[in-house]
């Protein structure tokens, strides 16, 4: 294996193809001996970045996510050229409030800072990058 | 894409929803659908067996939250089991074990149900 390998991928805005990015995750974590848990942890954290990409950036076009691993640490990043967002000013969901509320959806990025082990944006009017990272 | 299916039967009073698949936006309007039907012909107790749905998305689970929304207006319960860890770990970040109860399997659930 090469010193720092690094597996990029490219999406089509299409139904379902988060899938597509879970099935690379799954040979790469296995590539460097990450157990079950993390893996499950990772695909879920990646799921909801490609749902992210694909839905909140309202673009068209493809989204972009490389996978590297640097030692016993595997950074993903997940790209697209969609309008961008300030996650900042994103709010943190509360289920007692999203009950008996209209707007039931927003958990994305809670579920990926609550599984992966950093997760930082990057956004402007030309698109958003999501960088998560997880150690072995 | 329909890469979800569901099965229904009913057992001493418990409607028991086994889905089969990865729970997105689709499957949870299917879930969803199914229960609130079941909840305007008078049924209270719901089971979903996720023994065969290893992969969600926070869409198709926050669907499931107008299930429990509805069950609460009529003392109903939902209850959850068979979940794969990373399901159940998704279930408990979003707060959905605060309203439903999760069992280890669909014994356990129907004893905790009657």
């Amino acid at each position: 294996m090469s010193t720092n390998p690094k597996v990029e991928l490219t999406l089509p805005v299409m139904e379902n193809m988060e899938l597509a990015a879970t099935k690379t995750a799954e040979v790469v974590a296995k590539s460097m001996g990450l157990d079950e848990m993390k893996t499950a942890e990772i695909n879920m954290a990646l799921i909801e970045a490609c749902i992210n990409a694909f839905e909140h950036s309202k673009s068209k076009e493809n989204i972009y996510i490389t996978y590297s691993i640097d030692g016993d640490t595997l950074t993903i990043k997940v790209g697209d050229k969609g309008e961008g967002f300030d996650s900042e000013v994103v709010a943190i969901p509360n289920i007692d409030e999203k009950i008996n509320s209209e707007h039931k959806r927003g958990w994305g990025l809670q579920l990926m800072k609550e599984l992966m082990d950093t997760v930082e944006f990057e956004s402007s009017e030309s698109g958003t990058t999501v960088t998560m990272t997880k150690n072995k | 894409m329909a890469d979800f299916d569901l099965k229904v039967t009913e057992n001493d009073g418990v409607i028991l929803v086994t889905t089969n698949g990865y729970l997105n936006n689709y499957g949870g309007e299917q879930v969803a659908s199914l229960c609130l039907q079941k909840i305007s012909e008078g049924k209270r107790k719901f089971l979903l067996n996720l023994a065969n749905t290893d992969m969600v998305n926070s869409i198709g689970v926050s669907i499931l939250i107008e299930v429990i929304e509805e069950l609460q207006g009529t003392s109903g319960t939902i209850a959850f089991c068979n979940l794969a860890p990373i399901v159940e770990k998704t279930f408990n970040i979003m707060g959905i074990s605060k309203y439903a109860k999760i069992y280890a399997n669909e014994e356990e659930a129907m004893a905790g149900l009657a």
